[in-house]
């Protein structure tokens, strides 16, 4: 709402350039409405009134009650978090190194984390499969240097697997937003506060944590919103048990032939991301942005 | 002189009262041939400085001469390449900034944005470790120090730039340091704020007479009002060092008479004795009588430093000192006229009370000075 008004006040002649606008507004809306809207509408309504049976929300309800919905529903939500967390408190403290600790590599360091953003996020899961697999590096080393039948490793093929995968292609999302964050506090603040008595440790929790909590929290509702959506992570993984609502939505529509089912459950998934991403824009409108950065 | 007595008073006292006894003798800072280089390049090279207990030193010198450096090295931003730093009797090279107990105070204030004014002050006592009571005490007593008792709750983004400044003293000086440090504090104010916070810290320094004090700055009155003692600093040396008024009066070399209060100096030859502490030089035609202090010796070409608020229009007859000038240009300035005169090729300035009829561009004028005012200035050796 503060930027729609500001836009307002900043355009030069609102009631001129109304009309003109218009025209190089609605073209895009169209080919969004006919690529993104209609096929998401599509979804909608066979989630709420599926073809060929009567509008009922019975099928709705039996499905969100159903015992895989819940245990993905779980799933998703776990992994999601589990990641998010582990990706701001890995991104802090690298973003921190990086940052404050004045070593050679600082600047490619920071290349080197575009660079991982840009990336798809399977490519990191099959580098961990060929390390940490039951057939992988890890594995094979250890089954040599100790004789043993079965690969002793295979923690992969778990949740955790999928929540280290995740922290590791996701945490860079994090870093972005921080290492803006970081270069737009005074270095002389932090000199002031040591000289002040505060060791280092203080100096991060009372100077350096709240200068970066926009975009913590910016980096964090990210993360929360990519890991709640990613396919390509947990079924290049594929660990049996682990089914979260993307999963779930593929093995329902492609594998079972059940739309319905898909659908309703895909709705669930579109409105938690539609709420994380409202989120992470009112936390971004909310710290004007600024520090906050953009991925 | 006086450090050796606070050491003494400090080797005296029981050993749980080293601190007290040492606040209410106050500390030296010490520097010991100190040089600092960044990469190859030496940017401070060999200071020796002592700032006595109690005492303001500034140090004065154009942008790049190696003042912050000399300051951060005190604060322990930067690491001597060699030499050693003294607080009190403390050799705190080694130490690491938070361990050293420095006020410091920056151009830009650097206050915590996300802390009120009052969490601000308080930030060096907790982090000391000071108990809540104290704190509680502490602050309000800080804040009323420097006139800013009502502000406590605000945010610093709520301040204007002098409340700033105030408010970074004031959490400086919370947690009782011995030694104080400024890095041009007053140089992102304008003139009339500047002149009233200089003012009001030599008011502090008046409440805190044992708070030792090393002010960084490139303005020469912040300089002379405040400081007792002047370091002149250039190219990463200390050119000059003295009292400040001697420093003003008695310029040892041409960068000083020059950087200290803008002084004409005039190239004079054929000097002589003539009494003590003063002798005889020629400008062009005119023979002129000065002070001599650092007694450069017969024969020797030098510099006349006479400072343009000395210069007085001469009258008709016999006066010692007296030039004949053309008039260059007049300016009014409100308080005061400057008039700038050549005389035998070299300009002049001069600065006097405002006058209802100035002297009018091209007129002859006859300018003369007292000897006791002007003094000898050796030319700066050739910088290689
Ligand atoms: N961190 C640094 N790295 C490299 N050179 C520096 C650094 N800080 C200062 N210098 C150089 O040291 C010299 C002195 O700087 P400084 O002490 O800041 O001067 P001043 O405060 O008198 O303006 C300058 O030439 C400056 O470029
Ligand atoms: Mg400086």
């Amino acid at each position: 709402m503060a930027d729609l008004a500001a836009h307002a006040v900043a355009s030069p002649r609102p009631g001129r350039s109304f009309r003109a606008g218009l025209l190089w507004v609605v073209p895009p809306l169209l080919v969004l409405l006919v690529l993104f809207f209609y096929p998401l509408s599509l979804i909608v309504r066979e989630a709420l009134a599926p073809e060929g049976e009567g509008a009922s929300l019975l099928h709705i309800e039996t499905v969100l009650r159903s015992r895989e919905f819940v245990s993905g529903l779980y799933h998703t939500v776990v992994i999601a978090g589990s990641a998010t967390a582990g990706c701001l408190v890995l991104g802090f403290v690298l973003s921190l190194v990086i940052a404050f600790i004045p070593f050679p590599g600082a600047p490619i360091a920071g290349r080197l984390i575009d660079m991982i953003i840009a990336l798809p996020t399977f490519l990191m899961t099959l580098a961990f499969t060929f390390i940490y697999g039951s057939a992988g590096l890890l594995n094979g080393l250890l089954v040599d240097a100790f004789h043993l039948e079965q690969p002793p490793v295979d923690f992969l093929y778990s949740q955790w697997g999928v929540i280290l995968a995740e922290i590791t292609v996701f945490t860079p999302f994090v870093m972005r937003p921080l290492l803006a964050a970081f270069s737009t506090i005074e270095p002389a603040q932090l000199e002031v506060a040591s000289s002040l008595g505060a060791r280092p440790f203080r100096v991060i929790r009372q100077i350096i944590l709240p200068a970066s909590l926009p975009a913590l929290l910016a980096g964090g509702s990210l993360c929360l919103l990519l890991t709640v959506n990613e396919f390509g992570i947990v079924l290049f993984i594929g660990a049996k048990d682990v089914i979260t609502l993307p999963m779930l939505v593929y093995a329902k529509a492609i594998q079972e032939f059940d739309y319905t089912s898909a659908c309703v459950i895909a709705v669930v998934n579109v409105v938690l991301s539609l709420g994380l991403y409202g989120l992470y824009r009112a936390i971004i409108s909310h710290f004007g942005g600024g520090n906050a950065g953009r991925v | 002189m006086v450090d050796i007595t606070a050491q003494e008073i400090e080797r005296c006292a029981p050993l749980d009262g080293v601190r007290t006894a040492s606040r209410t003798s106050g500390s030296r800072i010490g520097f010991e041939d100190v040089s600092v280089a960044y990469g190859g390049l030496t940017v401070l090279k060999s200071l020796t400085l002592t700032v006595h207990p109690g005492e303001i030193v500034a140090l004065i010198g154009p942008s790049g001469s190696g003042k912050t450096t000399a300051l951060r090295v005190v604060a322990g931003f930067v690491r001597p390449s060699s030499g050693r730093i003294m607080i009190g009797d403390r050799d705190v090279t080694d130490l690491a900034p938070y361990d050293r107990q420095i006020g410091m105070v920056v151009q830009n204030y650097a206050l915590f944005p996300h802390m009120r004014v009052e969490d601000n002050v308080a930030f060096g006592l907790q982090a000391q470790g000071a108990p809540r009571d104290v704190i509680r005490q502490r602050v309000p007593e800080c804040l009323a120090m420097v006139g800013m008792s009502a502000y406590g709750k605000r945010y610093p983004r709520e301040l204007s730039g002098g409340q700033q400044q105030r408010v970074a003293i004031a959490r400086a000086l919370a947690p009782k340091p011995q030694v104080l440090l400024l890095d041009e504090p007053l140089s992102a104010l304008d003139t009339q704020i500047r002149r009233a916070m200089i003012d009001e810290i030599a008011k502090l320094h008046h409440d805190l007479p044992d708070l030792t004090v090393l002010y960084v700055t490139h303005d020469q009155t912040e300089a002379l009002t405040l400081a007792n003692h002047i370091g002149i600093m250039r190219d990463g040396e200390m050119q000059a060092f003295g009292e400040a008024q001697a420093l003003f009066r008695h310029p040892p070399t041409r960068f000083a008479a020059e950087f200290l209060g803008r002084a004409n100096l005039l190239s004079v030859g054929g000097l002589t004795a003539a009494g003590p502490g003063e002798a005889r030089v020629r400008f062009g035609g005119a023979e002129l009588l000065a002070r001599n202090p650092h007694n450069l010796p017969e024969g020797r070409d030098c510099l006349l430093c006479v400072r343009p608020h000395h210069m007085r229009f001469a009258g008709e007859g016999a006066v010692a000192n007296a030039l004949t000038g053309v008039v260059q240009s007049v300016q009014w300035q409100g308080d005061v006229h400057n008039i700038t005169l050549t005389a035998e090729g070299e300009s002049l300035r001069m600065t006097c009370v405002p006058m209802a009829v100035p002297p009018a561009l091209g007129d002859q004028l006859r300018v003369c000075f007292d000897p006791s005012e002007v003094t000898l200035v050796p030319e700066d050796a050739p910088r290689g």
